[in-house]
């Protein structure tokens, strides 16, 4: 038996989630350290994938499968795509960037017993959501995908409830009660996609007796494994619904502004960069190559639903007051780009997707990070409670603007290929939803910039007069996300070479060919 | 037959050739029946210790007595099963009364352990602080006397404790093993009756708030003799209709396959009004043991004024008990039914989803909350049991089996959160206490996640055993109810972990006692059942899957 890479990789930090919150009280930064070093070992590892990974090759590679609950048809088996390659590239790369960004984040206040542990237990959960996020990458079993699906928002709500900005602008206690609205919140919406998921998950295993996403995938092209229209598109809904609100789309989004500003940055960053990306990455992998016909005709809602929340949420992202809130709905406007583009049924809409998934993490990370930075120097989210900040931290404003411009899709920035392609993607099959999506773009530009403009120019604010630029610690975050969003909006073949076998793949799964231009049809 | 035939009864009986040598002596099958005897046997004795031994021996000695029968019960459970009772063979044995298969097996197996577990926390005597002296459990020190009385005040500074919870407790577990087990409708209605007195006794002995304690015990059994008198009415009318009290028979005569008539019957057997009237009360009448909506209202009053433990235990095992003997009367004595059984099973399964998950959400105490969680349970589990597939008996055996120790395990955690007024049930005091005790509130979490059904607890495991036999089966839209139902359930599971989590500690919030290795042991049994169900039910799921055929 080969070594199991897969297991490893998802293993790893599973592992060094229980060691970090076994740390003794007194010895916080000790977990910190190892929390970092086995974020990076992860990373060692989901980088040996990346290089053992030969896009040529099999569909699934590094495939490992056991029998686990037989009376289920339940199997433990991993393997990984190029898509799925890619996000645990990016998942293991953002988080050892999320535990420095968040070093002192849950450091513990004067009060409280000895026996309370919140650091240990802020980056065990931390490692813990990597993990399951690695195992639900690389799960080719619907069984085994839904168990940590569902399994990873128990770590995420405790960080999203447990954890908050050191000061926040209505005090403590208001404060501890939105953190626990939002974390309830976000568990109730995403408990409920998950249930509803697993009675199509029953139900599939009804229809196909197994869960293997490869046999029920073969067999329903072979014409083997037949469903019936209606139950085709049953299941379709249910498993469309768990991942519409994990990822998030209109009208499922509204539990991501309020998780993602009552939490801190680094946990924002895991939330937005990292775990929605499960939601998208599940629709490609499951929606569409398990209910290929009725993906196709869900497609005009889903479509529809995904340019109104570019649009709704650019929207609402220029009209608010909380940097981080801006930020999320910021977040939903891709999100909308990224759906549009899986559901637009070109190869180019699916790469750019895929790829945005990638770039929307990193830019997302970097704006995110800084604007968590930005916050706890000021001790408040609001942007009227900024100005002129670009003049006594300029280090910062100009990282800032850098993430700005990325999500807004400047050109020579990463986001800027794929909303290309996603574009381009949507408008060969769908010229009116591409034009409208267009818009999402002025309107990125519109929230972006006046964000900066409030936040950084104008005349300096006495509050931040004193600001500190960025540390030490802080530069080490920011930079190499900055210079990967720069490296990969002028290169980004690397990730394309990935990528592209497996859109193919998944284009044929769901019987789609890329429209052929007007003037060679014509001939 | 007319005028002639109602003679006969007497008649035949009178005219056969030799009575006294027709009498035969019942023949016994004391290895089959050896764990419902061990448990009886050690009950009895435990009565006579308490009669005999000096009170300072009592409590080891009925701790040991009980402890060595519920092990002993086991192990002759387990060497029925590896004998292959169960699996390749089954028997019927005391004269056609106790089925020996693989449900009851299983069912007995299961609710032995339970009963271990139970016993550890009816035993545990470090939680309250020393009473002149004496270590004292959750029970009153004399049962007889009056609450606030100066009898109580002498009892109480003598030290008295009520060790009759030891041979109470066995008495109520040799009903519930027969119970899953018995074979004839009169069997079954003794142990029903053999099970409740207990259990109705015990509800009363609580060391604190001992008028709530006696006030659930009135209403559970002025409840449970309602549930009694209609379960009793149901066998009558079920005798009419088939001419006899034994399952075999009576699905017999449902399916038409029994054409003799009894002379004496003639006139009502085959009456299908019997059959329905007296189907619908016998099971009316388990349905109220199993607290399924609409026979559900004594189930929080119970479940609140009870002592702890004895909730515990009751939650657990009664529930195993009575779901067992509830899936063999639909599916030995009414498969021919099942046409009529299956809509009504249909709308209890539901509306006990629905209202169990729905009415939890108001509750304010936490055993209040957990009484309409195990209503909600209930009904998932009749999910299961509408099935009507071999799988449907299987995911209810396993469900039963991951249920019962959560929630024992959570019932012990709360014996361990307390103020000065014993346990702090009511939920404001639950406030913060993920902040003073982690570990305590982080295993109350991990029982919480299971009731919710949270994938890697064996809540998960269970919960998509029932649903995926209740969609083989054909049940559909009860899924999706029962998933909605879970979404709801999840919310109040999900706020309680909210307050011990993220709210501030109270300032004169409750302690967390450190329990003796008692408490400890029963709560650490069910974290890991807990856990290895859900992780690695498979071992599991085959033992339920081979002990899910009856015999008739």
């Amino acid at each position: 038996m080969s070594f199991p890479l897969l297991t490893v990789t998802a293993a790893l930090p599973a592992v060094g989630a229980i060691a970090t919150a076994a740390v003794p009280a007194a010895r916080r930064t000790a977990a910190k350290w190892l929390a970092l070093l086995v974020s990076l070992a992860t990373l060692a590892l989901a980088v040996t994938v990346l290089v053992r990974f030969d896009p040529g090759g099999d569909r699934y590679q590094l495939t490992e499968s056991h029998s686990w609950i037989a009376d289920f048809g339940v199997r433990y088996e991993l393997g990984v795509d190029g898509i799925a390659v890619a996000l645990i590239a990016l998942t293991a790369l953002l988080i050892p960037f999320i535990i420095l960004a968040g070093w002192h984040d849950a450091d513990p206040l004067e009060t409280g017993s000895s026996r309370w542990r919140p650091t240990q237990g802020f980056f065990a959960l931390i490692l813990a959501v990597e993990a399951m996020v690695i195992i639900s990458f690389e799960a080719t079993d619907v069984f085994l995908f839904y168990i940590f699906f569902e399994a990873m928002l128990i770590p995420l709500y405790f960080l999203i409830g447990g954890f908050g900005d050191r000061a926040h602008q209505h005090g403590e206690k208001t404060a501890a009660t939105q953190r626990s609205y939002a974390a309830v919140k976000f568990l109730l919406y995403n408990l409920a996609g998950g249930l509803i998921m697993l009675a199509a998950v029953i139900g599939l295993y009804v229809v196909a007796g197994n869960f293997s996403l490869t046999e029920i995938a073969q067999a329903r092209a072979s014409g083997e494994l037949d469903m019936a229209t209606s139950t085709e598109r049953w299941l379709f809904l249910g498993f469309f619904f768990a991942f519409a609100v994990k990822a998030p789309l209109f009208p499922l989004h509204t539990w991501l502004p309020n998780a993602m500003g009552e939490s801190t940055a680094p946990v924002a960053v895991l939330i937005t960069a990292v775990v929605d990306k499960v939601g998208t990455f599940a629709m490609l992998r499951f929606c569409l190559q398990l209910f290929p016909e009725a993906s196709k005709w869900a497609t005009p809602v889903v479509l529809v639903l995904a340019v109104v929340s570019i649009i709704y949420g650019a929207l609402l992202a220029v009209g608010q007051r909380d940097i981080k809130r801006l930020i999320a709905y910021a977040s939903i406007s891709h999100f909308g780009f990224i759906i549009m583009g899986i559901f637009a049924m070109t190869s180019q809409g699916q790469s750019g997707a895929t790829l945005y998934m990638v770039n929307h993490g990193i830019s997302t990370a970097v704006l995110m990070l800084i604007a968590g930075f930005l916050i706890s120097r000021r001790g408040s989210r609001l942007i009227a409670d900024f100005g002129g900040v670009q003049k006594v931290a300029p280090v910062l404003a100009g990282t800032f603007l850098i993430g700005g411009l990325a999500t807004l899709s400047l050109p020579g920035l990463a986001p800027f290929v794929s909303e290309f392609l996603v574009l381009v993607g949507t408008f060969t099959r769908y010229p009116v939803i591409g034009i409208i999506a267009t818009l999402g773009i002025v309107l990125a530009a519109l929230y972006t910039l006046v964000l900066y403009q409030r936040t950084m120019t104008g005349p300096v604010k006495p509050e931040v007069s004193a600001m500190p630029d960025l540390r030490v610690r802080e530069l080490v975050v920011v930079a190499p996300l900055v210079a990967l969003l720069i490296f990969l909006g002028v290169f980004p073949k690397p990730v394309t070479d990935i990528v592209n076998p497996a859109v193919e793949q998944t284009m044929s799964d769901v019987h789609k060919k890329d429209p052929q231009p007007e003037v060679e049809a014509a001939k | 037959m007319s005028a002639t035939a109602v003679h006969s009864l007497w008649t035949t009986a009178a005219t056969a050739a030799d009575p006294i040598g027709r009498i035969d002596a019942p023949k016994i099958e004391y290895g089959q029946l050896a764990p419902t005897l061990i448990i009886i046997g050690a009950a009895v004795v435990g009565i006579l210790v308490e009669a005999f031994v000096p009170r300072r021996a009592r409590y080891y000695a009925q701790m040991f007595l009980s402890v060595v029968a519920l092990i002993a019960a086991f192990a002759a459970v387990v060497a029925l099963a590896a004998g292959g009772y169960g699996t390749t063979k089954a028997g019927i044995a005391a004269m056609g009364a106790i089925a020996v298969d693989g449900p009851a097996l299983f069912l007995q197996g299961t609710i032995l352990l339970v009963a271990l577990v139970g016993l550890f926390t009816f035993a545990e005597r470090r939680l309250d602080p020393e009473a002149h002296g004496s270590r004292v459990d959750s029970f009153a020190a004399q049962a007889a006397a009056v609450p606030g009385s100066e009898s109580e005040q002498k009892a109480v500074k003598a030290g008295f404790t009520t060790t009759e919870v030891f041979p109470l407790l066995l008495f109520a577990v040799a009903g519930m093993l027969v119970f899953p087990a018995a074979n004839d409708l009169l069997t079954l209605f003794v142990a029903l009756e053999v099970l409740s007195l207990p259990l109705y006794l015990l509800c009363a002995l609580a060391r604190r708030k001992r008028l709530m304690s006696q006030e659930a015990a009135v209403k559970y059994f002025l409840l449970g003799a309602f549930a009694s008198a209609f379960t009793l009415f149901g066998i009558a009318l079920l005798y009419g209709y088939a001419g006899s009290m034994s399952y075999g028979t009576i699905a017999q005569v449902v399916d038409g396959t029994v054409p003799t008539v009894t002379p004496a019957l003639a006139d009502t057997m085959g009456n299908d009004a019997l059959l329905l009237v007296g189907s619908a009360l016998l099971v009316m009448g388990l349905l109220f043991k199993v607290g399924a909506v609409p026979f559900h209202m004594w189930t929080p009053d119970v479940y609140q004024g009870a002592p702890t433990p004895v909730t515990g235990f009751m939650a657990a095992a009664t529930k195993v008990a009575a779901f067992g003997a509830l899936l063999r009367i639909l599916y030995v004595v009414l498969p021919g039914l099942r046409w009529d059984w299956r809509p009504v099973m249909w709308a209890v399964a539901i509306v006990t989803m629905l209202a169990g998950a729905i009415v939890a959400i108001t509750q304010t105490d936490i055993k209040r909350l957990l009484a309409y969680s195990s209503i909600a349970h209930a009904g998932f589990i009749l999910a299961g049991v509408i099935a009507t597939t071999p799988e449907g008996i299987s995911s209810v055996l396993f469900y039963l089996a991951a249920y019962s120790f959560v929630t024992i395990g959570a019932f012990a955690v709360v014996t361990l959160v307390r103020d000065a007024g014993g346990e702090a049930t009511h939920l404001s005091k639950w406030a913060g206490l993920g902040r003073r005790s982690p570990l305590v509130a982080a295993v109350f979490a991990v029982f919480l996640l299971a009731f919710a059904g949270i994938p890697l607890t064996s809540g998960f495991s269970g919960k998509f055993a029932v649903f995926k036999a209740a969609a083989e089966g054909g049940a559909a839209p009860l899924v999706v109810i029962g998933v909605i139902s879970s979404a709801i359930a999840a919310f109040f599971y999900i706020r309680v972990i909210v307050l011990m989590f993220f709210s501030e500690p109270r300032p004169e919030g409750p302690t967390v006692a450190v329990p003796s290795p008692l408490t400890m042991t029963a709560i650490g049994v069910g974290v890991a059942v807990t856990v290895v169900l859900g992780v690695a039910p498979q071992y599991f799921l085959d033992l339920a899957g081979q002990a899910g055929v009856f015999v008739r």
